[in-house]
């Protein structure tokens, strides 16, 4: 990279709840937030956080976006007052679906009572961008703004967009993360047909017993600014992203490549970025979805990338506490890594038990544990890969 | 059966309409602008739609780019319906 670009604010709402402290708190103490086989923000109201107004004029996916935006521009002295121009800050939501429960009822609707009764807000709700167009309305942000959607891997997309627009000198500062509220019937049928949600509705990334990912949904944003700019207005500095690679398998629609070879090369890409080895890297947060295929894909990738450093280092899997949050995951598990590579811990994997053949990494079986550095840089990975063979991985470091 | 058209009962419908989309209520009034009410063009839609659900009567976009307050979108629909 050749500009240095610092996270200064981070929000999340998820089935942890409210905050990302909320989230690295609860995970790190081994609390798991999914319910009845789901992982639901039941802690979310969005009255509680929004106006009438702002709550119609958005689908759950938005007011998550929305409320996870707050928190980040609080955190980063923002509120009130932008210190750029507005001109010079961004807004990047990623979404894997966008608002499919606004599509589905008014699919039911337009079945029901005819075309006549199709809410005019329907579109303006359902669009993938939404989520995008609303922060940036919300906080006054007339930067480059728009929506990567690349499934599972959105929410990691959009940090890495966000990190390419400040370091190509187009903005000063980006609120970039992820969104995602799919948890409607159509949804879990259309997984389930795909045979890629768990029928026990157990998440146990890398066990053996895995049987699919539990669905999940909530959102997290992150403020970046450009480092230099960041110290001049005196801001308070909790990481950097140091590295971003950005891969596609071209293997298949859905399935990962067997060998990792997409995923590795992304990881490759992200420590060249920033310019470091295997040998920095203190802690993984992996893609770790509970499905059959990722966990063992991803397994071989990180023995890819990291080689001999691979089996020394501490590997888990947000999703194990949370499920899987599709086009949020990448970002709200870049605001998990930040937060454990700050109290330099570990957060567990939960549900594991019991190893497979030849997924021999440390996954931090059940309780977190000290990240040991020994005075290093806290330097960690965070995977994200989406259906259609979308590989996106960010190299964080705590501040 | 769609309601009878009178200014009364369409100022009733449009009243009670107007807090949903966020309008204060203590600040809705025959004279009150849309504008002050923060009720903009995609709220607008939505009356159009709960006014045809109500009373039958077609707003067509057109009509509903002129009106600039309250009274003005009840008197609209009185006299569509004439």
């Amino acid at each position: 990279m050749n500009r240095e670009i610092v996270v200064t604010g981070l929000g999340a709402v998820t089935p942890l709840g409210i905050g990302a402290r909320t989230l690295h708190e609860r995970w790190t103490a081994g609390t798991s937030g999914i319910e009845d086989g789901e992982g639901a923000c039941t802690e979310f109201e969005p009255t509680e956080h929004l106006t009438v107004k702002e709550v119609r004029r958005a689908d759950r996916f938005t007011q998550m976006a929305l409320v996870a935006s707050d928190e980040a521009l609080a955190e980063a002295g923002w509120d009130g007052e932008l210190p750029y121009e507005a001109s010079r800050v961004g807004s990047i939501i990623g979404t894997g679906i966008g608002g499919i429960g606004t599509l589905t009822q008014n699919h039911q609707v337009l079945l029901e009572q005819g075309p006549g009764k199709v809410s005019p807000l329907a579109i303006p709700l359902m669009m993938g961008n939404a989520g995008s167009g609303a922060v940036a309305m919300r906080h006054k942000l007339k930067g480059p703004s728009f929506a990567p959607l690349s499934a599972c891997a959105a929410g990691a997309h959009a940090i890495g967009e966000a990190v390419e627009l400040i370091e190509s000198g187009r903005a000063d500062a980006v609120v970039a993360g992820g969104s995602e509220a799919g948890l409607v019937p159509l949804a879990r049928a259309a997984f389930s047909a795909l045979d890629a949600l768990s029928p026990t509705g157990v998440s146990r990334p890398f066990d053996v017993r895995r049987d699919g990912f539990v669905m999940g949904e909530g959102a997290a944003v992150l403020i970046l600014e450009d480092a230099e700019k960041a110290r001049e207005r005196g801001a308070n500095v909790l990481a950097y992203v140091r590295g971003y690679g950005a891969t596609t398998d071209a293997y298949h629609l859905t399935a990962p490549d067997k060998e990792g070879l997409g995923a590795a090369e992304a990881m490759r890409i992200a420590l060249a970025d920033a310019g470091l080895t295997p040998e920095d890297v203190v802690y993984v947060n992996a893609h770790g979805t509970s499905t059959p295929l990722n966990d063992r894909s991803e397994t071989k990738a990180l023995k890819l990338a990291l080689g001999d450093a691979a089996k020394a280092i501490p590997v888990s899997s947000t999703k194990s506490a949370i499920g899987h949050l599709l086009g949020a995951a990448g970002a709200v598990e870049a605001v998990a890594t930040i937060l454990a590579l700050r109290d330099r811990i570990a957060p567990p994997t939960l549900g594991h038990e019991e190893p497979e053949e030849g997924l021999d990494l440390d996954y931090v079986p059940g309780k977190a544990r000290p990240l040991d550095i020994d005075g290093k840089p806290a330097v960690g990975l965070s995977n994200a890969f989406g259906f259609g063979g979308h590989n996106a991985v960010l190299c964080l470091e705590a501040a | 059966m769609a309601t009878t058209v009178t200014p009364e009962a369409v100022e009733k419908v449009v009243v009670d309409a107007l807090p949903q989309f966020g309008a204060d209520p203590s600040e809705i009034s025959r004279e009150a602008s849309f504008e002050e009410l923060d009720v903009d063009s995609l709220d607008l839609a939505e009356l159009s739609q709960i006014i045809e659900d109500e009373f039958g009567v077609q707003l067509k976009g057109d009509d509903v780019g002129k009106i600039r307050t309250v009274g003005d979108a009840i008197d609209l629909v009185v006299s569509r319906a004439g």
